[in-house]
């Protein structure tokens, strides 16, 4: 941190990273025999250019901020959640059930119910491991990973034998009640004009995530709890010293990871689908970890990564869409975004890092 | 056209052209599992692909990589002019009943999926009678088998493979009352479709208990049934496709789903499609068994003539075959 400025450090590495990782999506889709600037150009056009493509971005983004967050809580405690997947599903469980048996008035306060017991469903779901860990040391990583199958082996039965509607084929449950469905932002930004986020699935929830971020922030580096989870993440032994009870302090950080995956559900299952289906976290769970590595476990990072990975997505259906690039291509991009922002960083760094000693070298 | 003298032969194909240029395109979408599945999209994608040998025309195909993709695909292809948009996999159903009513002019296809022709006019729900075509290789299993079980390896435990086990139990049954079926289901999440391995150590599970003939309705996976069942000397039974061509000798039959008949048959009627509801069952074809000189020499007359028999009955209604998805109740298999 000493060597280079932070703005160089928050900015400068990971749009150095992106821009690797894009150099080398171009050589990949010309070495498939398409133009890689037309493709840039569609996914651009598709993803920022038309407010129904932002529309998909922000949903996208959306669910990535959830699980990131959810990620870079648990990481701040030098613990690694890859159970976002089943905590999402869990939450996306709490949120079916909250919508279709309690009988809510109206939206706004369908959704405090629901985010309560997507938060509640989705820290319950990591409350074994969490215990595990803290108490018995299993590692979190199996441990969670492997409650990823458990869930998604529950919602498979639970909606095969109980909230399957009679005579559906489909495992989904029943839809919600009109008046759980949450307002998209073409319903809120149409006085903009009348084809504003027309078709997309963005809504509201969106800004329970920006909520979620600060509080993230605030929580962090502004309230003891926070003090307290960042010094179990630097030295066990050091917040012994200090009077942390570090099993307690453990537990908590991963039940606040928990929820926030938990979140999730909130956004995709009754925001979007309007209804509990199969997939409902569809590996937004696992790009939390790519996301809080590049966000560097800081909020404002975790949402500009979300932002970026929502693009890669809403991108590439376009792609899929108008070119013959395939959507495995798609995956290849996403892949070497996580391969340097992640696993290359100090390919980025260290030549950044004494590019800065040498220029400050010269001024003193 | 044949009577037209050569003038007026080339104003009619200007004509005919300034026609096809005007006909919408048809689309096609696959789910989740991917274009390449061996399986249920692929059999979609030949489909699509004789069609346009056989007519020179042109399609459009797309793979989804999410579930927020499916209205999104369905409307931009709405609004492109594409017609009639055909959907493979009953997950599609919901997000077409969300939109058709957007787009009075296109005309959506949802093959596995049930949308309400009511309210949705401009909507074709091709279902097929898994149980039907289920049933009769259960017969065949049950006939062929000598050790007095039989098993079944599905996917996911979704209605739509218990549908098929059920249709196979009960088959087996009623060709041995006191036969044994076994049923087993790979995993629970999208994976399932796609774990050979998997499907190969339930397979060596099913043959320990006994079973020597193991009919496989889970897609990719199910390739991996059939090369274990090849490896140890018992039968498999393919899916979907005719799949006899794998293991000649060790693949008894495979029970057809004509998913490609039917992407055929509403890209030919393109604009002209006929919405509704069509039920592909024995009597239309839609679904049966395979024979070719793969398996001729494993299914005897006897057999034959049994299941020819059965065959005729569920067409004429004599014998009925219980659905899985009317009551979500089996009479032969516990789940």
């Amino acid at each position: 941190m000493d060597r280079m400025p932070a703005w160089a450090d928050v900015v400068l590495v990971p749009l150095i990273s992106v821009l690797l990782a894009a150099a080398i999506s171009a050589i990949a889709i010309v070495l498939i025999g398409e133009n890689p600037w037309e493709a840039f150009k569609i996914m651009v056009e598709g993803a920022l250019m038309r407010s129904s493509g932002w529309g998909y971005t922000l949903y996208y983004a959306t669910n990535f901020i959830f699980t990131g967050l959810a990620v870079s809580v648990a990481f701040h405690a030098r613990l690694f959640n890859i159970g976002g997947e089943g905590q999402a599903v869990l939450g996306s469980l709490g949120v079916t059930l909250a919508c279709l048996f309690i009988p809510w008035p109206h939206w706004t306060l369908a959704i405090i119910g629901s985010s309560v017991a997507a938060a509640a469903f989705g820290a319950l779901w990591i409350l074994i491991p969490a215990y595990l860990q803290a108490k018995r040391g299993s590692h979190i990583v199996i441990t969670t990973i492997m409650f990823n199958f458990i869930a998604a082996a529950l919602i498979n039965y639970l909606l095969v034998n109980h909230l399957r509607p009679m005579g559906s084929m489909e495992p989904a449950s029943a839809v919600f009640p009109a008046a759980t469905h949450l307002p998209s932002f073409h319903d809120m930004f149409s006085f903009l004009g009348p084809k504003m986020f027309r078709g997309s699935p963005a809504n509201v929830s969106f800004f329970l995530a920006v909520i979620a971020s600060i509080g993230v922030w605030l929580l962090i580096w502004h309230t003891k709890l926070g003090y307290a989870i960042r010094s179990l993440g630097f030295s066990e032994s050091g917040a012994k010293y200090a009077g942390i009870s570090p099993v307690k302090i453990m537990i908590i950080a991963l039940l606040i990871s928990g929820g926030l995956s938990g979140l999730m559900g909130v956004n995709a299952t009754q925001g979007e689908a309007e209804r509990l289906i199969l997939n409902s976290a569809e590996g937004a769970g696992f790009i939390g970890i790519a996301v809080a590595l590049m966000g560097r476990n800081h909020p404002l990072g975790v949402f500009l990564a979300s932002i970026l990975f929502g693009f890669l997505y809403q991108g590439g259906a376009e792609l899929a869409m108008w070119t013959s690039i395939p959507r495995e291509l798609i995956v290849v991009i996403q892949a070497l975004v996580i391969l340097f922002t992640g696993a290359l960083d100090n390919l980025v760094r260290w030549p950044l890092e004494s590019l800065f000693v040498a220029l400050r070298k010269k001024e003193s | 056209m044949t009577l037209k003298t050569t003038f007026l032969g080339a104003a009619a194909t200007a004509l005919v052209m300034a026609a096809t240029a005007a006909v919408a395109e048809p689309a096609l979408i696959y789910d989740l599992g991917g274009k390449f599945d061996k399986s249920f999209n692929e059999a979609a994608y030949h489909g699509a692909e004789e069609w346009a040998k056989e007519t020179g025309g042109k399609y459009k195909d797309i793979e989804i990589s999410s579930e927020a993709q499916r209205e999104q695909v369905l409307r931009r292809f709405a609004e492109e002019g594409f017609s009639p948009i055909i959907t493979t996999g009953f997950s599609f159903s919901t997000p077409i009943a969300n939109i058709a009513a957007d787009y009075p002019d296109v005309k959506f296809v949802t093959i596995d999926g049930y949308v309400d022709p009511d309210g949705h006019p401009n909507v074709l729900s091709v279902l097929f009678k898994e149980e039907e075509g289920s049933y009769l290789v259960g017969m065949l299993a049950a006939e062929k088998s000598t050790t007095g079980t039989v098993s079944f390896v599905g996917g996911m435990d979704i209605p739509l493979i218990r549908k098929f086990a059920c249709g196979y139990a009960q088959g087996a049954k009623a060709a041995k009352p006191d036969i044994k079926v076994v049923a087993n289901m790979i995993g629970t999440d999208p994976s399932a479709w796609n774990d050979q391995l998997k499907a190969s150590e339930l397979t060596k599970a099913q043959i320990a208990q006994g079973s020597d003939v193991i009919f496989a309705a889970a897609g990719a996976s199910g390739l991996g049934v059939l090369q274990t069942a090849a490896d140890e000397n018992v039968y498999g039974i393919g899916v979907d496709s005719n799949q006899n061509y794998l293991h000649p000798g060790h693949v008894l039959t495979s029970m057809l789903k004509r998913v490609d008949l039917a992407v055929k048959e509403a890209m030919t009627e393109g604009e002209d499609l006929k919405t509704g509801v069509k039920i592909e069952g024995l009597a239309e074809d839609g679904v049966g068994y395979a024979m070719d000189d793969n398996n001729a020499d494993l299914i005897t007359d006897a057999m034959k003539t049994s299941v020819a028999d059965a065959k005729a009955k569920i067409i004429s209604g004599e014998i009925k075959v219980h659905d899985y998805s009317a009551d979500n109740t089996c009479p032969a298999l516990d789940f």
